[in-house]
């Protein structure tokens, strides 16, 4: 881990705040959000809700601007929205009027891609995730599953250098998001991107993350980083290790009591 | 296995016609022989199959007891044609009750309207002069609509000042402002246009727009996230998501289109369904008044199936909402 520090961070934020205005009161969503991501790091995310970890993603994502503060790519500052930040919504937000290789090929169109070129190319991110034979179809006929498998070809079509994740398996069942998480994973260490992924789950941040953040509430703050010292290749048999079960321990009862507190 | 499958669809669509189509419904191990000239088994599917569309026909008439797993399911036109059976039987009560018979002569003597009607030179003129003028009013409604629609689902600005317009002219009956076009435009064609146009623009702008601002947010930031500019969100995420709302918009326009007929064609038109339906009301004469009646409600009826028909086929991506 001590190398990784020493690389210039892919993505800083400092300082940041968010605030959010209402008629009459105001609600402070982020406060001193300071966080510095690596080139081609795992980032996982977990926090109670209302912590404001989809906010966090959002601006990261430019979607809107911050209050105060500011985040640099490479060094430059973020304004507004970028290609080289892919997202992966947790409702998939594909195109329904499109063909799954048609969602695909929009994102490689966005590139320059010339329509013919695009619909050979998108062939190569369909087999990504598997869904080659699915082509032609549209969403509304393939399984919650499979739509986000679209999404995430589509994302990763568009060539981002940094993929922000709000939740992407968080409307899936039990087996499909094993299979999904196990996918993903082989798509990282193949691939090599910069991942923000946000959940809910404390045991998908521990499998796919190399580390996690605990956000607290109230304001929305960052409470804890924790390392996540298992090696890749990992696969679904991690969970039954000591390890695995001490940072499960560790990162439930971190944000179980931050939830307690909220409640108070 | 595809002719298997072929058969069996055909099966459910096209009754007793499957019986001369000489494809097996099912492989067993005679069946290979099939088109070899097996005459037998050709004789046997033929029997089956009479079988099969004989147990259905009895199951429409409730006279076989239904096992709950294998309900069958009656087919949309024939459920039409009992609405329409059930429609006739209402019509005959209220020609035998004197209370209503005078308002609802029976329907040989309606139908017999027809011919008289054609004699004195007016249902044609008629039907082509409503239909012109429907025809041109929803057409220059909808164009004015659609772009007033999107400007104001656009700009905030154009949005506060036309909404509060729109919801008070559309709760005026239009005969109420008639007059005050026809004092404008004159009599003639030209009044009866801006009526529908008024009336039908109303209706789809109020659609359309509504439509819009329910646009799923998502897919617009998706759609800027993977690098699209504002006219690529217009062209290639705004149009059609909001195709669905534009359809709606163009069948209740349709709707509203000839639902103001009466009022359109009261600023003394020369002939029109609404025009002459007005002029039969004067000396109380029932008979052709019921049938021109019933001319716009069969029109209507053509239109809405027929938009509903653009419907599926242009949007058949959506989710439907199973009832």
């Amino acid at each position: 881990m001590a190398e990784e520090v020493e690389n210039k961070p892919k993505i800083q934020i400092r300082d940041l705040c968010k605030v959010f205005k209402s008629r009459d009161r105001e609600v402070v969503a982020l406060k001193d959000i300071n966080l510095d991501i690596a080139e081609n790091e795992f980032l996982t995310v977990v926090g109670p809700s209302g912590c404001g970890k989809s906010t966090l993603l959002n601006i990261i994502a430019g979607l809107f601007p911050p209050t105060s503060g500011m985040i640099t790519l490479d060094g430059r500052e973020i304004k507004g929205i970028g290609r080289e930040r892919g997202v992966v919504f947790q409702q998939y937000a594909l195109f329904p009027w499109l063909t799954v290789i048609k969602n695909v090929c929009f994102a490689l169109e966005m590139r320059g891609f010339s329509k013919e070129d695009a619909e050979k190319e998108a062939i190569k991110y369909l087999d990504m995730v598997n869904l080659v034979e699915f082509k032609d179809h549209y969403p509304k006929e393939l399984s919650g599953g499979m739509k986000q498998r679209v999404a995430i070809a589509r994302a990763y079509a568009a060539e981002p250098e940094i993929l922000l994740m709000d939740e992407p398996f968080g409307a899936l069942d039990a087996q499909t998001r094993t299979q999904l998480q196990v996918e993903l994973l082989n798509t990282w260490e193949k691939e090599q991107k910069t991942c923000f992924f946000i959940t809910h789950d404390v045991e998908e941040a521990i499998l796919l993350g190399q580390r996690c953040i605990i956000m607290g509430t109230h304001p929305g703050r960052i409470k804890r980083i924790v390392d996540i010292d298992i090696p890749y290749p990992r696969g679904p048999e991690v969970r039954l290790t000591p390890e695995f079960n001490e940072l499960k321990n560790l990162l439930w009862s971190e944000v179980y009591t931050e939830f307690l507190e909220n409640r108070k | 296995m595809e002719i298997t499958n072929f058969t069996r669809a055909f099966d459910e669509k096209a009754g007793l016609f499957l019986v001369i189509l000489p494809f097996p419904t099912k492989a067993g191990d005679k069946s290979s022989h099939f088109f070899c000239g097996n005459i037998y088994n050709m004789l046997f599917h033929i029997k089956r199959s009479v079988e099969n569309q004989l147990k259905k026909v009895w199951s429409y008439m409730g006279m076989e007891k239904k096992k709950k797993s294998e309900k069958v399911k009656i087919p949309s036109w024939v459920w039409l044609l009992i609405s329409f059976a059930a429609a006739l039987v209402v019509w005959t009560i209220l020609s035998i009750i004197p209370a209503t018979s005078r308002s609802f002569p029976n329907i040989i003597v309606t139908i017999q309207q027809i011919p008289v009607m054609i004699e004195r030179g007016v249902l044609f003129t008629d039907i082509a002069s409503s239909l012109i003028s429907v025809i041109c009013g929803y057409l220059i409604g909808f164009a004015i609509a659609l772009p007033v629609a999107i400007l104001m689902a656009w700009y905030l600005p154009v949005r506060n000042i036309l909404q509060p317009w729109i919801v008070f002219i559309r709760n005026i009956p239009p005969l109420a402002y008639v007059p005050l076009i026809v004092i404008a435009a004159g009599v003639g064609r030209k009044p009866q246009i801006i009526v529908i146009a008024i009336a039908t623009f109303l209706t789809m702008c109020i659609t359309i727009f509504q439509g819009i601002l329910n646009i799923d947010n998502t897919l617009i930031y998706a759609a800027r996230i993977l690098g699209a500019s504002d006219k690529d969100i217009f062209v290639r995420v705004l149009a059609p998501a909001s195709l669905p709302f534009i359809l709606t918009a163009v069948r209740l326009g349709a709707a509203t289109a000839l639902t103001t007929l009466i009022a359109a064609e009261s600023t003394g038109a020369m002939a029109g369904l609404g025009m002459r339906i007005r002029s039969l009301n004067s000396n109380y004469d029932t008979k052709p008044m019921l049938l021109y009646i019933i001319i716009i409600g069969i029109i209507g009826l053509v239109v809405e199936k027929l938009i509903i028909m653009a419907e599926r086929k242009l949007t058949a991506w959506q989710e439907t909402r199973k009832v």
